[in-house]
């Protein structure tokens, strides 16, 4: 039911009377695109001349491909802990947990397959993740040429840390120093919580 | 052969094949510049990947054109169908062949005219070709056979007979000025000089004739802020929506050359043609072959203003309402042009007429009493009346 003080007439503004004329208003229009053509002309424009050239990204939270972060020694620093794929709004993180090889964790992924055509690069897993282990890279030029190879496994997301390593160096200190961060993920004991 | 072609007959045929050979490239490079500026304008840089600077776009865009499947949809009326782009194609191009190029050569003892025709009546021909150009927009519109092609002939239509009207009456107004209807006659008169430094071209004589002119010209074109028929907002591309491939691109093609055509015919009409004062091989006692490639230089040069001029204007004004556009013609200029005829017929009877004081004076007296009237009256621009009131109502769900 709509009633009468919920309607709200509009009417348009009315016009000055050099407004009514038009022609200044023209000639104020055409002064501010010469301007835009002048300066264009002499290399001020807005382009970006893609292949060659690059946009300037903001490399710390810019959200792009992922990748899966290795520890010190180069081992994924991944836990298995499930917290993306459970964040993941769009479904597209798949893991496999297996018994870790490694005395100072229980559980590290077999397989972590992510899926980045299904993805929307929201970057919940990465605020999700307790170890910094996966996050969201300056990289944006992903191609490929069939879906399946859009999904990219655990190899291929750590091979983009190694990439992009220097680009966006790990966050330091980083949880998974698993030194001196409160060694909550130490096996052997020496806890200093 | 030499005979021949120093001849009138000849001269006139070689300069017709030039003239259509360089308009076709003039074109594609009119198209070429209009994405430039219109990249230039909105802050990006244009085509720039085909050849150095994007200069090679044109023949990029020509080939894609040529190799593009060309679509005859089923509906449509087929002869009016593939008529309709030639009859643009054609009638925009020959406009060009009344335009006095390069005043006159002097070869063997005979006088040539830089000339495809020289008809004594050239204003009147060009005139009527440039109204026969809606032709190719109406019959494209109609024999589409489809809704939104035929509103944007029917628009074009009504749009073409608003604007003939005070198109016709400043032309008159020239002729009345200048005593003939023949173009390298309107060109002489403009190579004279006031107080010797001045030269007496039209547009110094009635600067509001040449700007009213210069409206008409952009909406017989279709050119923004007149391209109503094309309207893609609204009419998905007008009257060309049905057409594809090399059809689309004829009408592309005559919408340039429309514009080159008109561009050249407002220079000889307001700005002396060839003409530019102080330089000696612009003046019409000039006959050498020198002096003729200067003058059609210099008349390009205007051309090539005037198409930017265009072009300025189309990346920078809205497009008008249709009964925004049907008011300016019928409730603005065609009351001021009506006003400029009558006071030139006044001067013409005490030969003031080329009098630069009472000419402008009369300009002047028609601007301000037009301006005084849209600026007081309390007409509103929107197209409604004043006692209509809101003109929407909402409401607020709640």
């Amino acid at each position: 039911m709509i009633h009468d003080e919920d309607i709200l007439e509009l009417s348009e503004p009315s016009l000055s009377p050099s407004e009514k004329l038009f022609l200044p208003q023209i000639l104020g229009g055409m002064v501010t695109t010469i301007v835009h053509m002048g300066k264009s002309m002499v290399g001020q424009h807005r382009t970006v001349q893609y292949p060659e050239q690059k946009r300037e990204l903001r490399l710390e939270n810019y959200r792009g491909v992922h990748r899966l972060n290795r520890d010190e020694q180069g081992r994924v620093a991944c836990v298995a802990c499930f917290m993306c794929a459970t964040a993941c709004p769009a479904n597209c993180i798949h893991i496999e947990a297996g018994e870790s090889p490694w005395e100072d964790r229980e559980k590290y992924p077999v397989k972590f397959d992510l899926d980045e055509l299904r993805c929307i690069f929201c970057g919940m897993c990465e605020e999700a993740c307790p170890v910094d282990a996966i996050e969201l890279t300056p990289h944006y030029d992903l191609v490929g040429r069939s879906r399946e190879e859009m999904i990219l496994d655990k190899e291929e997301l750590l091979s983009v840390y190694d990439e992009t390593r220097e680009l966006k160096p790990r966050k330091n200190p980083h949880i998974t120093g698993y030194e001196g961060t409160g060694g909550r993920f130490h096996a052997n004991g020496d806890k200093n919580d | 052969m030499w005979e021949f072609l120093t001849s009138q007959m000849g001269i006139s045929i070689v300069l017709a094949a030039v003239v259509f050979g360089v308009m076709q490239g003039v074109v594609a490079y009119a198209i070429y510049f209009e994405r430039k500026i219109a990249a230039w304008i909105q802050d990006r840089c244009g085509p720039n990947r085909v050849g150095p600077l994007g200069l090679l776009q044109p023949i990029a865009d020509g080939l894609k054109f040529v190799f593009k499947e060309d679509v005859i949809p089923g509906q449509v009326d087929k002869i009016l169908f593939v008529l309709a782009p030639t009859i643009m194609f054609i009638i925009a191009f020959i406009g060009l062949a009344a335009i006095p190029w390069g005043g006159q050569w002097e070869v063997g003892g005979k006088l040539l005219n830089i000339q495809v025709a020289n008809p004594d009546i050239g204003l009147l021909y060009l005139l009527g070709v440039g109204s026969m150009g809606v032709y190719g927009v109406v019959l494209g519109g109609w024999a589409s056979n489809n809704k939104y092609s035929f509103f944007g002939a029917i628009r074009a239509t009504a749009q073409m007979l608003s604007y003939e009207i005070p198109m016709g009456l400043c032309i008159v107004i020239v002729v009345l000025t200048v005593g003939s209807l023949r173009l390298e006659d309107i060109i002489l008169p403009q190579t004279q000089y006031w107080f010797g430094a001045i030269p007496q071209w039209n547009i110094f004589l009635h600067p509001l004739v040449f700007l009213i002119l210069f409206i008409t010209m952009l909406a017989e074109a279709n050119r923004a802020p007149f391209d109503l028929a094309e309207a893609e907002q609204e009419l998905v591309g007008g009257f060309h929506t049905e057409y594809s491939a090399l059809k689309f691109g004829m009408f592309f093609l005559g919408e340039y050359a429309h514009m080159i055509t008109a561009s050249a015919f407002i220079s000889v009409m307001f700005l002396g043609g060839w003409h530019l004062p102080w330089l000696p091989w612009a003046q019409p006692e000039a006959t050498s072959l020198a002096a003729v490639i200067t003058k059609m230089l210099i008349l390009g040069g205007k051309v090539v203003g005037f198409l930017f001029l265009m072009m300025w204007i189309r990346w920078t004004l809205p497009r008008f309402r249709f009964d925004q556009l049907m008011r300016l013609a019928w409730l603005g200029l065609i009351p001021m042009t009506l006003g400029l005829f009558m006071i030139t017929v006044g001067l013409l009877y005490f030969g003031l007429h080329r009098n630069w004081v009472w000419t402008c004076g009369g300009d002047a007296v028609i601007l301000a009493l037009s301006l005084l009237y849209v600026a007081v009256s309390r007409r509103e621009i929107t197209g409604r009346s004043p006692g209509a009131g809101a003109i929407g109502v909402g409401a607020v769900a709640g």
